[in-house]
């Protein structure tokens, strides 16, 4: 596939009409409803969006209004890849029969981690498997935060949420987060990428290469919830960029399957000395709050490891290595 | 209009159901395989192989996503089918109900089959009887060529911008799915100007100006938004008022089919057999009807009045019509492939039975629980059935008014 060039100016993005607008009923400091706000200034012309259910398609859909500038559709959870293949089947039928308005016409599915690493992992593995083409946004806040905080197959170890509480005995969740980006990277499919709402610019370059994509492409996009991470709502920026800055969600794409590191996240490849610790993170989310007690600290060290292993991963799979 | 021209082929059911699809100017068939209606989807494959079909096909990796890509198809503006049975349906529960509230005309057909478990892949009933309350049309063929000609006009139903409601076309496992008939095929050429191109009605759109109802990025709406306690239960109503609609538009267009076709199916929601002076009845769905008609022919010589009542649609249930074919029956055996277990007998009996409670005079009513699993269902079972009718009518008794048969007691 061939890379865009489009390089957006802040004048440019500031001057695009909001296609995903304001009005809609998310928390304040919402992650997600910038993700949203930033991928869909990176459209590039008509589009049909179609969301899995959770906290997006609630906040904005509320009937009768909607936050929706660009068609838009919701069908249920577990479905919004197979929703995109109908879309895509639907436009490319009618396109052959002569019954469509326009040349071209992109597809963008936005799903959050439940919808994606669990109940809808099934319909997305068969969606990017039959190559449609379509954009799959998964915005991460790494619970079901819609429902109340449960966990998902995205959230942390040590995390606490309301189905894997911090106890007496247990420190919150016992599992790992599913490297979700990398099983989409083991499909195959030419376009995969991580971004942060922290880096609007890198975000909406990939959103854009993906829209461009012929086929599947597939973003994973760390997006911080106050309600459920438990901080400040003034801080969902901060965090998002510290997640960067800790390596525990660098940026990265895959072209054709070839990893490339992104320039947000190099730095740390190249300056090892610059990569923040996790306990730094950690320590700004109440989620995390009970690992500070010395029974539990032992989890801080182990998350720690773990960070540390999949950015040396990572970095081979970059064809780079630490240099420490 | 003159009856156009046909030719008979030898065909199943399936390929019959496929025959349609290919006729119709579908654009999408998003579907998964799934005996006993695999056949369906291999030769609509074969179709797209072919280039004999411009339509895009989307082998799903589920029937759950099968029926939401055609939904989402269906709402971009696509003519859309799927096909599926049993356990396939019971995967799709969830979004029969999403496809109907979302009004998109999708058409289904179904081949029939016992649920688990324990696995069973031939016919009852109990796959589409669970799914009467989701708001799907339901219209049960007797034979192939009725699978062929109600596939047709479901398009045409469905579609109509005063029904817009998805309909499943059932036809039995096997019995119907897997043996060969003849069927009278009309010309391509006919069926598409039946069908027509889709319509979309006008709905308010973003900008207060009204637009057609369908994901365009001319005229952008939202579809399945968050509908809370202020509007769902509105939305709900006006659902019940296409299937308050939607009879008489089976009728005209089953009419207007009849034209072009020379067939029909009693008046398109029911099919009286011999009922004018019939004393005793029975009533089911589904080829089980062939046989019976046999057995009514067969008391008939020997001077019963024997008749038959066969439901073509179970949703919309055409009450009135039911009421009126069954006036004068005095005994009346209502037939169930299906039960509704710890509740009092079969889903065709509950609403038979209770639309008689306000009826003058009412026969006397039982219910047979029949052919579960593919149990068969020979002239001899239903003629048993007869002769049970025929003692309630003289003894004005029934000893048991749900009762099983076909079974090892």
């Amino acid at each position: 596939m061939t890379t865009t060039s489009w390089k957006p100016t802040a004048k440019e993005i500031v001057e695009k009409a909001e296609l995903f607008t304001s009005g809609h009923r998310a928390c304040a400091g919402c992650g997600p409803a910038i993700a949203l706000r930033q991928v869909m200034k990176a459209t590039r012309g008509p589009t049909i969006v179609t969301n899995a259910t959770g906290c997006m398609e609630v906040v904005s859909t509320i009937y009768p209004y909607t936050a929706w500038k660009v068609p838009w559709i919701h069908t249920a959870f577990e479905n919004v890849a197979a929703n995109a293949s109908g879309i895509e089947a639907a436009l490319k039928a009618m396109k052959r029969k002569g019954r469509l308005a326009h040349e071209n016409i992109d597809v963008i599915a936005f799903a959050g981690d439940g919808g994606t690493f669990d109940i809808g992992i099934q319909a997305l593995s068969g969606a990017v498997e039959r190559g449609h083409d379509f954009l799959y946004v998964l915005y991460d806040n790494e619970a079901y935060m819609n429902t109340g905080i449960q966990r998902s197959g995205s959230t942390p170890h040590g995390a606490s949420t309301t189905t894997s509480p911090a106890g007496r005995v247990i420190p919150g969740k016992l599992q790992y987060k599913k490297p979700i980006a990398d099983i989409m990277v083991a499909h195959e499919i030419p376009y995969v990428a991580t971004a942060s709402i922290a880096y609007w610019q890198d975000l909406l370059v990939k959103a854009r290469r993906g829209l461009e994509t012929e086929g599947p492409a597939f973003m994973h996009i760390f997006t911080p919830c106050p309600r459920g991470w438990r901080y400040d709502t003034s801080k969902t920026i901060e965090i998002a960029r510290l997640g960067v800055e800790t390596c525990i969600f660098p940026l990265w794409e895959t072209i054709d399957g070839e990893y490339n590191l992104s320039p947000q996240s190099k730095i740390f490849a190249l300056k090892p000395e610059r990569k923040k610790k996790i306990s730094g993170y950690l320590k700004m989310q109440r989620r995390f709050k009970h690992l500070f007690r010395p029974k539990f600290k032992h989890v801080i060290d182990e998350i720690q490891h773990r960070v540390d292993e999949r950015w040396n991963r990572l970095l081979k799979r970059c064809n780079m290595t630490q240099s420490d | 209009m003159a009856v156009a021209q046909q030719k008979t082929l030898a065909m199943n059911g399936d390929e019959a159901v496929a025959l349609a699809v290919k006729q119709s100017d579908v654009d999408v068939v998003a579907a998964y395989p799934i005996t006993p209606q695999t056949i369906i989807v291999e030769r609509l494959s074969e179709y797209v192989a072919n280039g004999e079909v411009e339509t895009e096909f989307v082998c799903t990796e589920s029937e759950h996503s099968a029926l939401t890509a055609c939904l989402a198809a269906s709402a971009t503006g696509a003519r859309t089918f799927t096909a599926s049975a049993s356990a396939g349906l019971a995967l799709m529960h969830e979004i029969l109900y999403v496809t109907s509230g979302c009004r998109a005309p999708v058409v289904m057909a179904i081949a029939n089959r016992a649920l688990s478990a324990p696995i069973n892949i031939h016919c009852d009933h109990s796959d589409s009887m669970v799914e009467r309350d989701s708001c799907w049309i339901q219209i049960y063929a007797e034979n192939s060529q009725e699978t062929y000609d109600s596939m047709i006009q479901s398009f045409r139903i469905a579609e109509h911008l005063q029904v817009l409601l998805p309909v499943m076309v059932c036809l039995d496992a096997f019995v119907l799915s897997h043996t060969l008939e003849n069927v009278q095929i009309l010309a391509d050429e006919t069926v598409r100007k039946f069908v027509g191109v889709r319509q979309f009605p006008l709905v308010m759109g973003h900008e207060g100006k009204e637009v057609p109802f369908k994901l365009d990025p001319n005229n952008p709406i939202t579809m399945g938004p968050l509908d809370l306690h202020d509007y769902y239960f509105e939305h709900k109503r006006q659902q019940e008022e296409a299937m308050k609609i939607a009879p008489r538009i089976i009728k005209e267009i089953h009419e207007e089919f009849s034209r072009i076709s020379g067939r029909k199916y009693g008046n398109g929601l029911i099919e009286a057999y011999r009922l004018e002076d019939a004393d005793i009845a029975t009533v089911c769905v589904g080829s089980t009807a062939g046989t019976t008609k046999t057995v009514v022919d067969h008391l008939r010589t020997k001077g019963t009045k024997a008749g038959l009542l066969r439901l073509r649609t179970f949703r919309p249930l055409p009450l009135t019509e039911i009421m009126g074919a069954l006036e004068n029956v005095k005994a009346l055996a209502i037939m169930d492939r299906s039960n509704s277990f710890g509740g009092s007998g079969g889903p065709i009996y509950h609403e038979i039975r209770h639309s008689m409670y306000d009826a003058p005079t009412h026969p006397h009513i039982v219910n047979y629980i029949y052919g579960l699993g593919g149990r068969d269902m020979p002239p001899t079972t239903i003629l048993n059935i007869y002769k049970d009718l025929q003692e309630i009518l003289q003894t004005k008794k029934v000893k048991r008014d749900v009762q099983f048969a076909g079974v090892r007691q």
